[in-house]
C-alpha cells in the first residue's frame, strides 16, 4: 500500500516535471525540471529493486550531466525562446505524433500484460551489489572496457571541439590548444578578437 | 504491489513527452533535454523488465546507457559551444546552412 | 515496525540536535576567534567572556536585517536557492554510523539513522546535489558577479567531486561494501589513513573544494567578486547559505573521519567504556551511543579546526590554477591511490 502511494506520488512528479521540461520557455527552468524528473525516476528505480542504479542516477546524471547543461546555458546566456506564430501547426502535428506513439505503445503493452503477471517478491539476490558486480565484471567485461574507451574518446572530442581558435587559424595536431599559448602578443587582431 | 504495466506505461508516457519536446522546440538545449528524458524513460523500462524477469541484465544495460548519455552530453554541449561561437545563436531554425 | 520508526526518530533527533544544531553557533565563534588569533589580534571579546555570545548577536542581527530581493531577479529560483543549499547539507549525515549495532530490549538496533546498504553512494549522491543551490543563486540574482560565481562554482564542484569519489572508491576496495558500518569495522586494526595517506590527502583537498572553503572559495571570493553567488542575499537567506556551508563542512569531516580515521571507534575504547558504565547509570546502548558519538565529534572537531586554520593561512587559488589542480594533480593522484590499494588488497596486505 505504501509502495503504491510512493509510486503514484513520484510518477506524478515525474510526469509533471517532464511536461515542464518540454513546455517551459526558459531553458534554465527546463533544466531544473529535468533534475526533478531524474530524481523521481531514481526513486522509482529504488522501488523496483535497483538502489545502486538509483543512487548512481542521482550521482552521475543529476550531479554531473545536468550541471553541465546548466553551466552551458548560463555560459552562453541562452535567453527565453520567442513565441512565433508559425510554430503552431508544426506543434500540433508533433503533439499528435507524440500522443499517437504513446497510445500505440501503451495499448501494445497493456494488451500483452492483460494476462495477469504476478511479480515475485523482491529477492535479495536481485538487489545485492555483489551479484550485480559479479555479472558486470564477468559477462559484461568487454562492454565495460569499451564504455571506458568511449568515455575517453568523448573527453578528447569535447576538449577539442570546445577549444578556442582565432579566426583563420586552424587547430593543428602538434598544438591543439593554440589559443591558450601566449604567442605574438603584439598582434592587434588578436586583441580585437578577445 | 504495483503491477509492472504501470511502470511501463509511465515510461511510455515519458517517452512520448520527450518526443514531443524534441520535435517541437527550437532551442537546442531544450531539444537535448527532451532527448535525455527519452533516454531516462528507456532506463525505467529496462529496470522494470529487470525486476520482472529477475535478471541483472537490465540494470547493467542502464549503467551503460548512463555512461553513453554522459559521453553524448559532453560532446553535444561542446558542439553547442562551438556552434554558438560562430553563429551567436542556439535557435536551431537559424542554424540551417545545410538546409535545402 | 513502530519500534524501528521510534528508534529512527530518536537517532535523527540526537544527530540533528547535538551534532548539527550546535555546529553553526560554535563554528561562528571558533571561526572569528581563531581568525583573530591567527592574525595577531584578539577577535571578538566584547560580548561575554572571550566573546562567547558573539554568535547570539550575529543570529539576532540576521533576524532583524531587511530582506532584499532584487527587482529584476528571477524570483522562484532566487528564493529556492538558499533552501536548496540547506537540504543536502542536512540530509547526508543519516548514513554515518556513530556506534556498533547495540541491543535495545532484545532487538538489534544499528546506530545509524539510515541503515542503507548503499550508504556511501547515497551520501555522495545527495552531496552532489548541493551544486544546484550555488548555480541557481548565481543565475537568479541577475547580477554579473553572482553569475560568474555560480559558473565557477559549478565547474569547481563537479571537478573535485571526481577526485573525491575516486578516493572513496579506494577506501571501499578492501572493505567490499558500501555500508559505512563495515568501513568502520574494517579499521579496527589500523586506521585507513596509514596505508591510504595519498587518498586521505586527495579527499581532504577535495573536501575543501566541495565546501567552497579557502583556498578554494573563488565562487564567493570577497576580494574579487564582491560576494560571488550570494552577493544579492541578505538577512536570513544569507544566513541559510552561511549555515549550510558549516553543516556541509561538518558532514564531510564526519565522512572523512569515518573513512580514514576509524569513525566512532578508537581501538576498542568506546566499547570498553560503555561496558564499564552499563548497569551503573543506565542501559548499555545509551552509553555506547554516547561514547561513540563523542569520539566521532572529537574527530570532526579536529577537522573543523583544520578547516579554519587553513582558511586563515593560505591565499586563494586563481581559477585556472584551481581547475589545473583538480584535473591534473588530484585526479592522477587518486587513480594512483586506487591502483595501489587494489594491488595491496590482491596481495593480501589490506
Amino acid at each position: 500500500m505504501i509502495e503504491t502511494l510512493v509510486f503514484l506520488v513520484f510518477a506524478g512528479l515525474a510526469v509533471g516535471s517532464a511536461l515542464l521540461v518540454v513546455l517551459h520557455r526558459n531553458p534554465v527552468y527546463s533544466t531544473v525540471s529535468l533534475v526533478v524528473t531524474l530524481v523521481s525516476i531514481a526513486v522509482l528505480f529504488v522501488l523496483l529493486g535497483a538502489p545502486f542504479i538509483g543512487a548512481l542516477q542521482v550521482l552521475v546524471y543529476t550531479g554531473a550531466i545536468v550541471v553541465l547543461f546548466l553551466f552551458v546555458v548560463m555560459l552562453l546566456n541562452i535567453g527565453r525562446e520567442e513565441i512565433a506564430g508559425e510554430r503552431s501547426l508544426l506543434q500540433k502535428g508533433a503533439a499528435a505524433a507524440g500522443a499517437g506513439i504513446f497510445l500505440l505503445m501503451g495499448a501494445g503493452l497493456l494488451w500483452r500484460q492483460t494476462s495477469s503477471v504476478t511479480l515475485d517478491e523482491l529477492s535479495p539476490e536481485l538487489v545485492s551489489l555483489r551479484a550485480l558486480a559479479g555479472e558486470l565484471f564477468a559477462r559484461y567485461l568487454l562492454t565495460f572496457e569499451l564504455v571506458g574507451l568511449l568515455l575517453l574518446v568523448a573527453v578528447i572530442a569535447a576538449t577539442v571541439l570546445a577549444a578556442r581558435t582565432r579566426p583563420g587559424e586552424r587547430l593543428s595536431l602538434d598544438r591543439p590548444f593554440a589559443a591558450e599559448v601566449d604567442d605574438e602578443p603584439s598582434r592587434p587582431a588578436a586583441a580585437e578578437e578577445r | 504491489m504495483v503491477p509492472i504495466s504501470w511502470y511501463l506505461l509511465l515510461a511510455a508516457l515519458l517517452f512520448a513527452i520527450g518526443t514531443v519536446g524534441a520535435l517541437t522546440r527550437r532551442n537546442g538545449i531544450t531539444i537535448f533535454l527532451s532527448i535525455e528524458l527519452m533516454l531516462n524513460s528507456v532506463n525505467l523500462t529496462l529496470i522494470a523488465y529487470s525486476r520482472l524477469l529477475g535478471d541483472h541484465t537490465g540494470q547493467l544495460v542502464v549503467l551503460f546507457v548512463l555512461a553513453v548519455a554522459a559521453a553524448e552530453a559532453a560532446v553535444g554541449l561542446a558542439l553547442f559551444i562551438a556552434v554558438f561561437r560562430h553563429r551567436r545563436t542556439i535557435d536551431l531554425n537559424r542554424v540551417n546552412l545545410l538546409r535545402w | 515496525m513502530v519500534f524501528d520508526l521510534i528508534a529512527t526518530l530518536i537517532k535523527l533527533g540526537v544527530f540533528l540536535g547535538l551534532f548539527l544544531g550546535l555546529v553553526a553557533p560554535i563554528m561562528v565563534w571558533v571561526e572569528r576567534k581563531a581568525a583573530g588569533l591567527f592574525q595577531d589580534r584578539p577577535g571578538p571579546n566584547r560580548l561575554g567572556p572571550f566573546g562567547l555570545f558573539q554568535p547570539l548577536a550575529d543570529a539576532l542581527k540576521f533576524f532583524f536585517k531587511e530582506d532584499v530581493t532584487p527587482a529584476a531577479a528571477d524570483r522562484p529560483l532566487f528564493l529556492i536557492a538558499p533552501a536548496l543549499a540547506v537540504l543536502p547539507a542536512l540530509t547526508t549525515f543519516v548514513f554515518l554510523p556513530f556506534g556498533p549495532d547495540v541491543e535495545v530490549g532484545g532487538r538489534v538496533v544499528p546506530l545509524i539513522v539510515a541503515d542503507a546498504s548503499a550508504g556511501v553512494l547515497l551520501f555522495l549522491a545527495i552531496a552532489s546535489l548541493s551544486v544546484y543551490s550555488l548555480v541557481l543563486a548565481g543565475y537568479g540574482s541577475n547580477n554579473k558577479y553572482s553569475l560568474l560565481g555560480g559558473l565557477r562554482a559549478s565547474a569547481q564542484l563537479i571537478s573535485y567531486e571526481l577526485a573525491m569519489t575516486l578516493a572513496v572508491v579506494a577506501v571501499l576496495i578492501p572493505v567490499a561494501s558500501f555500508h559505512l558500518g563495515d568501513v568502520v569495522a574494517a579499521q579496527q586494526r589500523m586506521w585507513n589513513v596509514v596505508p591510504q595517506a595519498i587518498g586521505f590527502l586527495v579527499f581532504l583537498v577535495a573536501a575543501f573544494a566541495e565546501t567552497n572553503r579557502l583556498p578554494f572559495d573563488l565562487p564567493e571570493a570577497e576580494s574579487e567578486l564582491v560576494a560571488g553567488f550570494h552577493t544579492e542575499y541578505s538577512a536570513m537567506r544569507f544566513a541559510s547559505f552561511f549555515m549550510s556551508e558549516y553543516v556541509s563542512m561538518t558532514t564531510l569531516s564526519a565522512l572523512a573521519a569515518t573513512l580514514y580515521l576509524g569513525g566512532w571507534s578508537l581501538f576498542g575504547l568506546p566499547e570498553w567504556a560503555a561496558a564499564r558504565m552499563a548497569g551503573l547509570l543506565g542501559p548499555h546502548w545509551l552509553w555506547m551511543g554516547l561514547f561513540g558519538l563523542t569520539v566521532l565529534m572529537a574527530k570532526v572537531a579536529l577537522f573543523m579546526f583544520f578547516y579554519v586554520w587553513v582558511r586563515w593561512t593560505f591565499p586563494r587559488f586563481r581559477y585556472d590554477q584551481l581547475m589545473r589542480l583538480g584535473w591534473k594533480v588530484l585526479l592522477p593522484l587518486a587513480l594512483v591511490n586506487v591502483i595501489w590499494v587494489a594491488a595491496a588488497t590482491l596481495a593480501g596486505w589490506l
